[in-house]
């Protein structure tokens, strides 16, 4: 809409709508910004620069392996690489880029909203984010980071057994983090269900935004497993208690359960914000809507829900009862259903539709090439027999990275490409794209599928190194060969964005006929998002031609327009019918506050001065409620 | 002893079904052989589902113009009843099957065996970062190397000291965790003579790697020659110099180690015998010859860091005595 000069009544009511959205600008506007764009961006380049460490790590664990014997680092550095590299990946990487940076910059776009519903506390879920990661990545500086992998079983992860601050940091910085994840959760569901744009019912919300909506739900029931775990560990470690400690009446497979009953919605939770991507990615370039969008979107909350019956196929060999494995390994074939629901909805739209192979779709194909790969392995690991024999094997890496790296991190890089013009307003050199993807593609499978061959011949995970006389030499400089390529297609990818966006044509506003109301609105989208509350009528908005040439005109008689404040309207949550207009909060110190206050907070807890710990409780008390006075009026 | 690897023979034995002495891919077992053809089923229906799968994309990549799937056409309800087919109604057939054949049929052959049920038992003790190996009713105690007669059902009872670990022998039967505190079963057989090598499978501090162990299984007769020597006391030292390494080693090592018919009975580090009857030291780590042996005593912690062993300050005679004195103890 901004690339077609509107008429001057229109104009005026635009200027009015940046006056009041605008936020400061500079460093300040960054610090207190609450607009979800920004703090999407945020969130982009933090777990951007997370990834790219947990990639570093991931090549110096590939130099060490690349030969019998190796001895690039240390056994005990080595630990701690393998520990961070999950750890990094999984809490710091992954999933914060997915909900953080993509679900937070484009949910409310996609949804016809201004804002989230709690802005303020979304600004906050950056901020803690970003404090966690440090706090966990401080370890590092000492040579002490966590070394116990990232599932840390106890009794390893005791005081007794790794006395070091080493896994103090890995449970207070997951606690620290698993507040952000859990605020950032409640932020979605409730945006979803109150700030849809009147008109956009149910049934008519993009799958993307399903998606998320799954995750959110997961986030939140698995995260107090996680927690509960985590503090049993700390209050173990920290005070001498005996949660895990078998001499005293504890159990260390509680641990086990704990974790996983987290872990395995997690899992979850890492590939479902991607096959939401992938959903709306496949209809733009098929030029079709997806074929059985019901069947998906059930599909999608199904996989969050039973991902919550299928943990203890995570512990098949530590001896459970046999009618207990039985259930577990049964529940987890169940959810092969709504996966295989999705896949073939996404391979029947792309065939019948009209496809494009452009970038964005490449990495959707090669995504859904290495997510029936990784999908079909994981079904082997509920063959009980076959799963004792593979487990913590590097049978279960090269399944887990086809599934995280494969299903989670190509939609992502697809995703990067997709709304990439949306974001900055410019192209990404499509010749550049095509290579990024086939080298990726190339290192990916050459890195991963190796590990499949080397798990069956024998070689368990999480070997700092191995003799040489045992038949694994070649693939694992097989291996490592293809990390080194994988890196390189990782970095074109960088280097075409960089490029493109000094020097990348202007995009427009539409430049693939997408599907969703992001698409509506000038690239990059202003600061209010949506000049007029879009009118919706099918799940897909910008297809709807009719409806978008009458938000033009409602936007020069001034209707629907909510110019006399910060303000935006909140639906029913069902149907979507109008409610009442919100009074949205404005920019704030309080959550970068906030999150200074709870490093300091953690920070006490780790060196277990806990009066100065209590003292940091207090500052943060005191940032809350002024956080709640009553702010100034805007405009 | 051990085939060398090149990768040629890699390619060419994973043409022939697996090999090392460590691959999943070459039992020598009912139980592993089961659990490989299991394997082996999975990965062709694996090969053709990903088959068909990579033959829609291809269709779509090389006709993008095309209209509707091939036999089924365009109809919504047809395309709708597509999914429904490839996604709940085949898979559901599919796993199903798997479910029996894998968790009933397979899994009867892996199922821990009931106590009692099996001819022999051997309690296996996981420690960082090494295994004890007791034979129950003998007072045989041996450490990572585990001598079995062939073809006999042997049940493996194991658990674990201090930290997590998992016994794992692939070419025999699956892994089964060494928890501490609850002890968990295991059945090993063996067709034919042979080492078998296995490993600690779950992830249990800085040494993990170098927590291997073997299978020797014999034929019955050397099998029970085997375990009565194992069952002995120390030989008594024969030369003058073995009998100096006796007071060195009950001075600097029996605070940790065991000898049998000595005053040395420290509980820390594997029971020292039999010593020379073992192949390999430090869980497979280093072979066991002389050099080795006096290295590993001056050096523990370069040969495997981080190993509980500290290193002894003797001077050369001594070192001299007492590698003299364990090179005896066979």
């Amino acid at each position: 809409m901004a690339t077609v000069a509107p008429p001057p009544a229109a104009q005026r009511r635009l200027d009015r709508l940046e006056r009041i959205w605008k936020g400061p600008s500079g460093l300040v506007g960054w610090l207190t910004t609450v607009d979800h764009k920004r703090i999407g961006i945020l969130y982009f380049f933090t777990s951007l620069t997370f990834f790219a460490l947990g990639g570093l790590e991931a090549l110096l664990i590939r130099t060490q392996l690349m030969g019998p014997n190796g001895e690039i680092v240390s056994p005990d550095f080595f630990n701690q690489l393998m520990s961070m590299h999950g750890i990094t990946m999984i809490f710091l990487a992954v999933i914060p880029m997915q909900i953080g940076a993509f679900g937070n910059y484009l949910l409310p776009l996609m949804i016809g909203a201004r804002d989230m519903a709690f802005p303020r506390m979304n600004a906050l879920s950056y901020w803690i984010f970003l404090a966690s990661g440090i706090f966990i990545y401080s370890s590092m500086v000492g040579g002490t980071a966590p070394n116990a992998g990232w599932f840390d079983y106890v009794p390893l992860a005791s005081r007794q057994y790794t006395p070091g601050p080493n896994i103090d940091f890995y449970t207070l910085g997951l606690i620290f983090t698993g507040i952000a994840t859990s605020a950032t959760a409640i932020n979605f569901i409730v945006t979803i269900f109150k700030l849809r744009a009147p008109g956009m019912s149910l049934n008519r919300m993009p799958l993307f935004c399903y998606a998320i909506l799954a995750v959110s739900f997961a986030l939140v029931f698995a995260l107090p497993p996680l927690t509960t775990a985590l503090t049993f560990l700390e209050l173990d470690r920290a005070l001498g208690l005996h949660f895990y400690d078998v001499a005293f009446g504890g159990d260390t497979l509680l641990w086990q359960h704990l974790f996983w009953i987290f872990g395995h919605p997690e899992v979850y939770v890492i590939i479902l914000p991607a096959f939401g991507i992938a959903t709306a990615i496949i209809p733009t370039f098929s030029g079709r809507k997806m074929v059985a969008f019901p069947l998906v979107a059930l599909a999608e909350i199904a996989v969050a829900f039973i991902g919550f019956g299928v943990w203890a196929h995570h512990m098949l060999a530590v001896g459970l009862a046999t009618v207990t494995t039985i259930y577990f390994a049964a529940a987890s074939l169940i959810i092969v259903i709504p996966s295989a629901i999705q896949l073939f909805a996404w391979i029947i739209t792309i065939v019948t539709g009209r496809p494009r192979f452009e970038t964005p779709l490449l990495w959707i194909i090669g995504f859904i090439v290495l997510f029936v790969l990784g999908g079909l392995t994981g079904i082997m690991f509920a063959a009980i027999p076959f799963d004792q024999q593979l487990t913590d094997t590097y049978f279960v890496v090269a399944h887990f990275h086809y599934v995280i790296f494969g299903a989670a991190v190509f939609p992502l890089l697809g995703g990067i490409y997709y709304w990439f013009p949306k974001v900055t307003g410019r192209m990404y050199s499509e010749r550049a794209g095509k290579a990024s993807f086939w080298v990726t593609f190339v290192g990916m499978n050459l890195t991963f599928f190796p590990m499949h061959i080397v798990g069956l011949l024998g070689m368990p995970r999480r070997q700092y190194t191995y003799q040489g006389d045992l038949g694994w030499n070649f693939i694992n400089l097989l291996e490592t060969l293809g990390a080194y390529i994988l890196a390189i297609g990782l970095l074109m990818i960088v280097a075409n964005l960089v490029v493109s966006y000094r020097r990348g044509a202007p995009a427009g506003d539409d430049p693939f006929g997408g599907d969703t109301l992001e698409w509506s609105v000038s690239s990059p989208p202003p600061s209010y998002n949506f000049p007029v509350i879009p009118k919706v009528s099918s799940p897909y908005a910008m297809w709807d031609r009719e409806d978008r040439e009458g938000d033009m005109k409602r936007l020069e008689q001034g209707d629907v327009v909510l110019e006399g404040g910060h303000e935006t309207p909140s639906s029913t949550l069902l149907d979507a019918d109008w409610d009442e207009i919100l009074d949205m909060p404005s920019q704030s110190w309080a959550p970068f506050l906030i999150s200074v206050t709870l490093l300091g907070m953690f920070t006490m807890l780790l060196l277990q001065h806990y009066v100065v710990a209590l003292g940091f409780a207090a500052l943060t008390g005191l940032v809350l409620a002024a956080w709640h006075c009553k702010e100034p009026q805007v405009a | 002893m051990l085939n060398r690897a090149g990768w040629l023979s890699v390619t060419l034995a994973l043409a022939l079904g697996g090999c090392g002495q460590q691959s999943t891919l070459d039992p020598h077992s009912e139980p592993a052989r089961q659990i490989a053809t299991l394997w082996w089923v999975m990965l062709v229906v694996s090969v053709i589902v990903f088959a068909g799968t990579c033959y829609l994309l291809v269709l779509a990549w090389w006709h993008p113009e095309r209209t509707g799937l091939p036999l089924i056409g365009d109809r919504p309800r047809a395309l709708d009843a597509t999914v429904v087919a490839f996604g709940i109604a085949v898979p559901a057939v599919s796993l199903i099957a798997l479910f029996v054949y894998a968790n009933v049929s397979v899994a009867q052959h892996t199922e821990p065996p009931a106590p009692a049920e099996t001819a022999m038992t051997i309690e296996v003790t996981g420690s960082q970062w090494w295994w004890q190996v007791r034979y129950p009713g003998t007072t045989a105690i041996t450490a990572n190397e585990i001598h079995i007669p062939v073809k006999t059902r042997v049940s493996i009872v194991t658990q674990a000291t201090d930290v997590i670990h998992s016994f794992w022998v692939p070419q025999l039967n699956r892994k089964v965790d060494s928890l501490p505190g609850q002890p968990n079963r295991v059945e090993i057989y063996a067709d034919e003579p042979g080492r078998y090598r296995g490993q600690c499978a779950e992830f249990c501090g800085i040494q993990h790697a170098q927590m291997g162990l073997a299978v020797y299984a014999d034929t019955p007769e050397r099998f029970r020659a085997w375990l009565d020597n194992m069952a002995r006391p120390r030989r008594a030292p024969p030369t003058p110099l073995a009998r100096k390494g006796e007071q060195v080693f009950s001075q600097q090592c029996a605070s940790c180690h065991t000898i049998r018919g000595t005053t040395a009975r420290g509980q820390v580090g594997p029971d020292l015998t039999h010593l020379k009857s073992r192949e390999t030291l430090g869980a497979l780590t280093i072979p066991n010859r002389k050099g080795y042996l006096a290295g590993w005593v001056l050096d523990p912690q370069t040969m495997k860091e981080g190993t509980k062993m500290p290193a002894l300050d003797l001077t050369g005679p001594e070192l001299q005595a007492l590698v003299e004195y364990m090179e005896r103890l066979r």
